[in-house]
């Protein structure tokens, strides 16, 4: 039934998330990581996932790649459950999307040349001739701000982190993937940095026809990319909408109060004294009803005794909220 | 601007030898802080910006060579004897760092740094220390601080551990606390909740602060001055309010513009600062930022601008061609 409430996109979807659950074992206690995550992305759209750290985002974009398997709940890509797939079929289907991470120099082989790094999707995916590789390679790099000549024979660590960023982009668009995850791919960097990789993966989403689900902690990076963007908290979506809309008037109060928190850059803004609302609570025993409610101003006896299912409140824009601020 | 300077720091030069050759970190640093004064130190990696603040609190790796001057509370820091400075530091200059994981002892509990630092500077016997440790902890906001006396930092969350790092650099009064991005690793609601407390603390307390930062908006609406690094170099430094209004140095603007804003429209594209910082070990000639600036002549090639105030006394920058009106910053 959610699956319908936030299928408000236009045009046909590309990846279709159905009550995703995951969940793992710490020791003798289970960590509720994604408890019933249920989303879509059209064909061409940027959905931004925001959170807190341990909100579950991260998880949420791995289970989406299988690359945590999801405890419960269907992936379906261009209308194939990747849950249920294994091996060969699920290898040729990884062609078709490709993941970015936080740490772009963490997340190359430091041993290994630029130009070999980069070839080596294709290399997996069966492309044999190495003229081709190369001239695929140099195509690749140069889209994304690259001089092939000069990089690839060099390796990582004689880049910086917005450079080894740009290499990471061209490896994941190299196999012309239709969808990728983005997870935190500017918060290691450097603000003026930062732009450069904002508009990169801008530019690149034109150029290539991609569908990102893009993941950041950062509200004011993510509204600057996305078309909607959607709000975890502590392992369920609390509020999905289009991006303005929801910037402009959040329906949950968690939502509320992740945009006051945001230091504004301009000194007539003085920071309101925030209000004392403590920190968020263990994903081992997350809260009972709305997960939200042991720090919410709004919370009363049904937020605790029952869970709130996303509704729509205006628009395109739903949230899982019993008392919603609109 | 003010009538009781605290501290000052006068042609600070930091070098760090390294295998490719000497690093200049710190580059002639001008600055001083009044008492109960907030100045923002703003920059990106490698601006030199923590560098600075280790030279203020002589916490400098052992390698590197410091000249300058650095006064605080009518001290020569750079003469003092190392007994003199350690009693100094902890007690009237006081430091929080990025990590509370690194800075917290993690094999002692909260209520023996806490105690351990009191007894250190003042005269207190147990209970009293204990006293006051408890205290301290319920002023920066931990429930039931009796318990946590007994607590390790590893069962603390990133926010707590924050918050008793804060106790423990506020117990002794100091009158200047430098919190170098105190809350970079902390997520953005609870980043909120401890700038505010460092803010309420500030003022109850009289204290001076220098909050070090590579966030333009943690600075915006909580320092009375802010002063702008670009490699190695204050190249900017205005009273905040000044400097958000009129931001004179092409730098400062492009690094604001260049920061996602909530109020612009998703897909809006960026106004990127083209390029990256220079290498620190090969230093440029001419202005540090001239390669990447987009007002940049020929004598900003050749020629280093000198940090120096305009109409105001109060705004310094370091540019041949200041940005005469505002333009393109957003609002």
């Amino acid at each position: 039934m959610m699956q319908q409430a936030v299928s408000a996109v236009s045009g046909e979807p590309l990846l279709t998330v159905d009550d995703l659950v995951v969940e793992y074992p710490v020791g003798q206690k289970i960590v509720h990581a994604v408890s019933g995550v249920s989303l879509q992305i059209a064909r061409g759209e940027t959905l931004g996932l925001v959170g807190e750290s341990g909100c579950g985002k991260s998880t949420l974009g791995r289970a989406v790649l299988q690359l945590r398997r999801p405890t419960a709940g269907r992936v379906l890509f261009d209308g194939h459950d990747l849950t249920t797939m294994h091996g060969d079929a699920l290898r040729k289907m990884r062609r078709r999307v490709q993941l970015i991470f936080q740490d772009p120099i963490a997340s190359l082989n430091p041993r290994r040349k630029i130009g070999d790094i980069v070839a080596e999707p294709l290399v997996i995916a069966g492309v044999k001739d190495p003229e081709k590789r190369k001239q695929l390679v140099e195509e690749v790099l140069s889209a994304v701000g690259l001089d092939p000549a000069i990089v690839v024979g060099r390796l990582p660590h004689e880049f910086s982190g917005g450079q080894c960023q740009r290499i990471c982009i061209a490896r994941a668009l190299i196999l012309n993937p239709e969808f990728i995850v983005c997870d935190e791919p500017v918060s290691a960097l450097d603000v003026s940095i930062r732009a450069q990789i904002l508009n990169l993966l801008e530019e690149m989403k034109g150029r290539f026809g991609l569908t990102l689900l893009f993941i950041a902690h950062d509200l004011a990076v993510v509204k600057a990319v996305s078309d909607r963007v959607a709000v975890m908290y502590l392992g369920r979506l609390c509020e999905v909408g289009p991006s303005e809309q929801l910037f402009a008037r959040p329906a949950h109060p968690y939502t509320a109060l992740l945009i006051e928190a945001i230091p504004v850059p301009d000194p007539d803004i003085r920071p309101t004294e925030s209000v004392p609302v403590g920190e968020p609570p263990s994903p081992i025993a997350p809260p009972s009803g709305c997960r939200f409610r042991t720090r919410c101003p709004r919370a009363d006896a049904r937020c605790s005794a029952e869970v709130p299912e996303l509704r729509a409140v205006a628009p395109g824009q739903f949230a899982a909220c019993h008392h919603p601020l609109i | 601007m003010t009538d009781n300077v605290l501290l000052s720091v006068e042609d600070v030069v930091v070098d760090l030898p390294t295998p490719r050759g000497n690093l200049r970190a710190v580059d002639r640093v001008n600055l001083t802080l009044g008492a109960g004064q907030t100045l923002g130190v703003v920059g990106e990696s490698g601006c030199g910006k923590t560098m600075l603040s280790r030279a203020i609190l002589q916490l400098l790796p052992k390698k590197a060579k410091l000249s300058g001057r650095v006064r605080f509370d009518g001290e020569d820091l750079l003469r003092l004897p190392a007994e003199k400075l350690r009693q100094l530091r902890g007690r009237s200059l006081a430091v929080v760092f990025q990590d509370p994981m690194t800075s917290l002892n993690p094999v002692l509990t909260i209520g023996t740094q806490l105690i351990e630092t009191l007894q250190e500077h003042l005269e207190l016997d147990d209970a009293a220390a204990t006293r006051r440790s408890v205290e301290l902890l319920a002023a920066v906001g931990i429930p039931a601080p009796e318990q946590r006396l007994a607590q390790y930092p590893h069962q603390l969350s990133g926010g707590m551990r924050q918050r008793v790092a804060i106790a423990i650099a506020l117990s002794c009064e100091p009158k200047l606390l430098i919190a170098d991005e105190p809350t970079t690793a902390l997520d953005v609601t609870i980043q909120a909740q401890i700038l505010d407390l460092l803010a309420r603390e500030q003022r109850r307390r009289h204290m001076a602060m220098i909050i070090i930062t590579h966030d333009l908006g943690v600075v915006a609406g909580r320092t009375d001055e802010v002063a702008v690094m670009y490699a190695g170099r204050v190249v900017e430094r205005a009273p905040t309010a000044a400097l958000f209004k009129k931001m004179r140095m092409p730098y400062t603007e492009a690094l604001l513009a260049a920061l996602p804003r909530l109020d612009a429209a998703p897909h809006t594209p960026l106004p990127a600062i083209s390029g990256r910082p220079p290498d620190p070990t090969r230093p440029l000639q001419g202005c540090s930022f001239a390669p990447r600036c987009r007002y940049a002549v020929a004598r900003c090639r050749t020629e280093k601008p000198a940090l120096e105030a305009a109409e105001t006394s109060a705004h310094q920058f370091a540019c041949f061609h200041p940005i005469e009106i505002r333009e393109g910053a957003g609002a």
